[in-house]
């Protein structure tokens, strides 16, 4: 039967398995929004703005794994949405973005609402694709789930023409593409896993780091076999949180820029590295010709080019973490061997010197809300397991740090392109995927204003979202570099002029709840977790000089981490730059 | 380092713009780019000449291969191989330089391919070196255009970049 190239869209979607899309109307999609009008397999989230169904789609690809599906018109509806792409692309996030477009014809007369969609996303898409015959429409859908989702996932969008929208073609969905220019290598090279293999055995100080391929890949099982086995200590970046057991004593914490005392001084002290499914970023190398002078290093990752892109690497192994981990532990199970025991004790008595040294510490009495207080305080009261979502800047770093993650697709963060505005979107298509669950958003005052339209949404659908607000009236990341590098010029990173977030949440009809006590702190989040059918806006008045601690400041190494004055009994030098 | 790197991709339109994308966003230099389809209507063939060390030219070939657009690829320069590449020359040919130019362009076995009063057109295949030389010697008399393909190349033997 032949169909419309708008109903082929919503066929497409509906054969593909897409339960929600997230999107926002307008002229060159209106077919496609006529045709999803008339069906009910796929449900429509209808958004406040294009960056938030870019980012509830994310939210909710990385919650389920699934790839999160956005629907937009053509010019303005698609620049919106070209930051909540960018997040998406920079955490390797599986998406596909349907963008309306100008009629063929009209395409290059600077018609209205025209804009070069492929061109503007094509340096943040795996790859886009504009239809340009309704014939080809079915095949270029399901080419862009399987992109999307396979090898190192990303977003990809298709552009869609309006009058190709309304032309009609036989409707035929492959059950399966091939494409001769794409084909992501999944195994590990045999030989290569020997040799990896032949150093983590003989290592006497290894560090096992892994980052979200581990997520990507669902490859978490086979990591805690693994280190299980091993004994190695195991770091998780920022995007891997959760991929280990935060509770596991192998576990030393995050690395990086805010990491533990422990992971960073074990990266920077180990002799041989297993670094799976994460691609040595700044925020985590620090100062590269400081990084991890002794460490012979083994790199997994499904991404060659990930591979010798930062550091030097001695066993490259390009492969599937899920694969290439099964492969390592067949090997090391073949040999049947196991690390000497009493090198690894010495390095885990090293570890354990480093760890009491209890870098996260911070002022338990003081007379203003701890924003370190609240997180801790939200994990207990969740048992760990809630899905937290956060922004960007310092309450993402304290949530990384006090929320202890004990299972993937539980955290949900920003970390590449490290976008404000992401959390309560991204919240809203995980409590989507996961109605009953207790989803957090953790952000601050100047985050949460940057989506705060998406309030509108979560009433439309009922999404009783706890966003969890450290309000310390600064963007206090900006504030804490202002303080540390600019001699406490604080040059624009006041919020002033803030809204009454009680009264705000209020008139969006959900609940507001503003606390300004410590005391008041683990009642108020009780009482706010307890409201399972209402959005709940939590907003804490916390202490507006807190710092994110230990710090590695730019072109530091890994080992001149800035120390909490709570941390240690030697008081630190404040100047770090 | 400078490295002749021949590409086959999908013969699309956009194509072009995402590997000349891939050079600007990550700071690559491109030295030339030559593209054009191949006998298989579906593949276009792209000749990049850039330069990089061993790091950077190894950086280049991943992120290259990972767009989707790419077949396949070859570094020429990691082999035996032949490049080329075409220049058309307008130059004044008047007086003494009339004889001249046509010496030179039988020294360095090159053509005429069109001729008026006072000009000639000239055309010369080769290396870079090669043409480079040829316009130095062109000095005899008034260039008025060069125009140059950018580099060609195949591999020598039985080394072929096909799919």
């Amino acid at each position: 039967m032949e169909l419309t190239g708008a109903e082929i869209v919503m066929r497409c979607l509906r054969d593909e398995g897409v339960e929600y899309i997230f999107g926002y109307p307008g002229g060159a999609a209106l077919h496609i929004y006529d045709a999803l009008y008339q069906q009910d397999a796929v449900k429509h989230i209808l958004v406040r703005h294009e960056q938030g169904a870019a980012h509830a789609a994310d939210g909710y690809a990385r919650a389920t794994g699934r790839p999160g599906v956005v629907l937009v018109t053509s010019g303005p509806g698609i620049t919106n949405a070209v930051t909540g792409i960018a997040t998406a692309y920079m955490d390797s996030i599986p998406m596909v973005v349907i963008s309306g477009q100008v009629p063929t014809h009209l395409i290059g007369d600077d018609a209205f609402q025209e804009v070069d969609a492929v061109g503007i996303t094509r340096p943040c898409v795996k790859h886009n694709f504009l239809v340009k015959d309704v014939a080809d429409l079915a095949t270029t859908m399901k080419k862009a789930f399987y992109v999307a989702s396979s090898g190192r996932p990303g977003p990809v969008l298709v552009d869609i023409p309006k009058d190709v929208t309304a032309q009609k073609a036989e409707y035929i969905y492959p059950s399966s593409v091939s494409m001769r220019s794409y084909a992501p290598v999944a195994k590990g090279h045999p030989k290569q896993i020997k040799r990896a293999v032949d150093l983590l055995l003989a290592a006497e100080r290894p560090i096992i780091y892994t980052g979200g391929g581990i997520v990507l890949s669902e490859a978490e099982d086979e990591l805690r076999e693994l280190v299980g086995y091993l004994g190695h200590p195991c770091t998780n970046t920022l995007m891997g949180l959760g991929s280990y057991p935060a509770d596991n004593e192998l576990f030393v914490g995050m690395l990086g820029m805010h990491g533990t005392y422990e992971a960073n001084m074990a990266m920077h002290e180990c002799d041989v590295m297993l670094a799976i499914g994460a691609r040595f970023d700044d925020r985590i190398t620090g100062d590269l010709a400081k990084f991890a002078p002794y460490a012979r290093i083994i790199h997994v990752d499904v991404d060659p080019s990930s591979i010798g892109k930062n550091v030097k690497v001695e066993v490259p192994i390009v492969g599937d973490a899920k694969s290439v981990i099964r492969d390592l532990m067949k090997e090391i199970e073949r040999r049947g061997q196991k690390p000497d025991p009493a090198k690894l004790e010495k390095w885990w008595k090293q570890i354990n010197e480093w760890r009491s040294l209890d870098c996260f510490s911070y002022d338990r009495t003081a007379e203003v809300i701890k924003p370190q207080f609240v997180i801790e305080q939200l994990y207990k009261l969740t048992g760990g397991d809630a899905f937290v979502t956060s922004d960007v800047g310092q309450h993402q770093m304290w949530a990384a740090q006090f929320y202890r993650f004990n299972k993937i697709r539980r955290w949900i963060n920003s970390g590449g392109l490290g976008t404000m505005g992401f959390g309560l979107p991204a919240a809203m298509g995980v409590q989507l995927a996961y109605p009953d669950a207790t989803v957090a958003c953790i952000t601050g005052e100047a985050s949460i204003i940057m989506c705060i339209q998406e309030l509108s949404t979560c009433k439309q659908y009922d999404l009783p979202i706890k966003i969890i607000n450290l309000n310390n009236r600064y963007m206090g990341m900006v504030r804490q570099w202002q303080e540390f590098f600019y001699d406490r010029r604080y040059s624009h990173s006041y919020m002033d002029a803030l809204p009454d977030f009680v009264a705000l949440a209020e008139s969006f009809g959900h609940v507001g709840m503003a606390i300004e006590k410590p005391g008041d702190v683990q009642s108020a989040l009780r009482e706010g977790l307890e409201r399972k059918d209402r959005l709940v806006f939590m907003d804490f008045i916390t202490d507006q000089t807190e710092n994110v601690y230990p710090m590695i400041a730019a072109g530091k190494g890994h080992h001149e981490m800035h120390l909490s004055p709570d941390a240690d009994d030697t008081p630190q030098e404040r100047e770090l730059a | 380092m400078r490295h002749i790197i021949s590409i086959l991709l999908e013969n699309e339109a956009g194509a072009l713009s995402r590997v000349a994308g891939l050079f600007s966003a990550r700071g690559y230099n491109i030295e030339s780019l030559t593209v054009a389809a191949t006998d298989d209507p579906t593949l276009s063939r792209m000749t990049l000449v850039t330069r990089g060390s061993d790091d950077i030219i190894e950086q280049i070939v991943k992120q290259l291969n990972k767009l989707v657009d790419v077949v396949k690829l070859q570094d020429l320069t990691e082999g035996a191989h032949i490049e080329r590449e075409l220049m058309l020359v307008k130059v004044k040919a008047v007086d003494v330089a009339r004889e001249e130019v046509k010496r030179l362009v039988d020294i360095f076995r090159g053509r005429i391919i069109d001729v008026t009063d006072s000009t000639y057109t000239l055309e010369l295949t080769g290396t870079v070196e090669k043409l480079d030389a040829f316009v130095k010697a062109l000095e005899v008399t008034e260039i008025k255009e060069v125009v140059r393909s950018g580099v060609t190349g195949i591999a020598r033997g039985e080394r072929a970049l096909t799919i």
